[in-house]
C-alpha cells in the first residue's frame, strides 16, 4: 500500500531485501508459467527463420528485448535492409504497457537502487509482474523474487526461440493451431491469484469493456490494453475514493 | 553466425524503446510523488491491465477460446496448479477445435 507506507518495513525483512532465498523462490514460482511462454517463443524463433535472421540476431533480439508481442510484431513488418525506426516505434508502442506495471511494483522496488534497481526492471514481463503482485499483497517486498521469476521466464524464452529458430521449418504448426493458446491460458491463471474478491469485480468489468470498445473502433495494440487498464483502474479508484470520503464523513 | 549492422541496429532500438517502457513508469514515480488518485490507481492496475489484454483476444478468437479459457480459469481456481490450467485451457481448444 504505497498509500500508507508502513513505519517500518515488514519484520521479515531488512529494508531493501534482495535475498537468493527470494530469488530462487521466484524462478521455482514461474515455472508453471513458463509453460505459457514456450509456444511463444517457438513462433517467434520460427518467424526470425522465415525473416532471413541469423541465429546470432534470433538469439539477440530474444534476449537483449525479451517482450515477445512486440519482437513478433517487429519481424512482421521486417525488410532488408532491417527497418530501424519501424522495429524500434513497434516495440515503443507495444511495450508501452509495461510502463503501468514498473509503477505498480513500488512497493518492492522503492528501497533498491543502482544495477538491482534498473537491471530488475530491466527483465520485467507480465508474468512476473502479476507473480510479484501477489508476493506485494501477501505482505513480501523481497524483489529478488521477481528477478529470479523474470529470468526463469529469459532462460525459457532464450531455449525456445532456439528451438524455433533450429527447428522451425521441421514443424511448420499453422498460425491458429491451439498450442499457441498456451499464452492466453497462462494469462487466465494469473487472474486467479490476482483476485482480491467482489471489490475487483467493478474495475475488472470497466477494464474488460472499456478494451473491447478500443477494439470495436479499430484501434489496435496497445490501445484497447491501455484505455481498459488505466480506465478500469481509475473506476476502481473513484470508487474506493468516495468510499472512503462516506466514512470519512460519516464518522462522529 | 552472421551480424549485420542494420539487423543489430534496429535490435538496440528495440532494446532501448523496452527498457524506456519497462523502467520509465517507475521511474516517474521514483521522483514525483503521484497525487492520491493515482496511488489508489496503482492498486487497480494489475487485475486490470491482464483483464483488458485477455477480453479483447477472447473476443476475437470466438466461443471456443472464451470456453478453453474458462476451464483454465476453473483449473486454476480449483486446484492452483498454473502449469496444469495452461495445459488444460489448450486441451480443452483443441477439442472444440478438432469437433468443429
Amino acid at each position: 500500500m504505497r498509500a500508507s507506507p508502513p513505519a517500518s518495513p515488514p519484520p521479515n525483512l531488512p529494508p531493501g531485501a534482495f535475498t537468493r532465498a527470494g530469488f530462487r523462490r521466484g524462478a521455482r514460482a514461474a515455472l508453471g508459467l513458463t509453460l505459457g511462454l514456450a509456444p511463444f517463443g517457438l513462433v517467434v524463433g520460427m518467424a526470425a527463420d522465415a525473416r532471413g535472421l541469423s541465429l546470432l540476431e534470433t538469439l539477440l533480439m530474444s534476449g537483449l528485448v525479451f517482450a515477445g508481442t512486440s519482437q513478433l510484431v517487429a519481424l512482421e513488418l521486417w525488410s532488408d535492409p532491417a527497418p530501424i525506426l519501424a522495429a524500434t516505434l513497434a516495440a515503443l508502442v507495444i511495450n508501452l504497457r509495461m510502463a503501468p506495471m514498473g509503477a505498480a511494483l513500488a512497493p518492492a522496488l522503492d528501497r533498491l537502487s543502482g544495477l538491482r534497481l534498473w537491471g530488475t526492471l530491466a527483465v520485467l514481463v507480465d508474468n512476473s509482474f502479476a507473480l510479484m503482485v501477489t508476493e506485494i499483497r501477501s505482505g513480501r517486498r523481497d524483489a529478488a523474487f521477481l528477478l529470479g521469476a523474470s529470468i526463469a521466464m529469459w532462460v525459457v524464452w532464450i531455449a525456445t526461440t532456439l528451438a524455433g529458430h533450429l527447428f522451425g521449418a521441421a514443424v511448420r504448426l499453422p498460425p491458429g493451431h491451439p498450442v499457441f493458446f498456451a499464452s492466453v491460458a497462462a494469462l487466465m491463471s494469473i487472474l486467479v491469484p490476482l483476485w482480491r474478491g467482489r471489490s475487483d469485480l467493478l474495475p475488472w468489468c470497466v477494464a474488460g469493456l472499456l478494451a473491447l470498445g478500443a477494439q470495436a473502433l479499430g484501434l489496435g495494440a496497445p490501445w484497447p490494453v491501455l484505455a481498459g487498464a488505466l480506465g478500469g483502474a481509475a473506476a476502481g479508484a473513484a470508487r474506493d475514493r468516495r468510499r472512503d470520503g462516506a466514512r470519512e464523513a460519516g464518522r462522529p | 553466425m552472421t551480424l549485420r549492422w542494420d539487423v543489430l541496429a534496429a535490435i538496440l532500438g528495440m532494446v532501448a524503446a523496452t527498457f524506456l517502457c519497462r523502467a520509465g513508469g517507475y521511474a516517474i514515480l521514483r521522483v514525483t510523488r503521484p497525487p492520491p488518485f493515482i496511488q489508489a490507481m496503482l492498486q487497480h492496475l494489475p487485475g486490470a491491465i491482464f483483464v483488458a489484454f485477455l477480453a479483447p483476444a477472447l473476443a476475437r478468437e470466438g466461443w471456443p477460446a472464451c470456453v478453453a479459457g474458462g476451464a483454465a480459469l476453473l483449473v486454476q481456481a480449483r486446484l492452483g496448479r498454473m502449469a496444469l490450467s495452461i495445459l488444460t485451457g489448450v486441451a480443452v481448444l483443441w477439442i472444440i477445435r478438432s469437433l468443429q
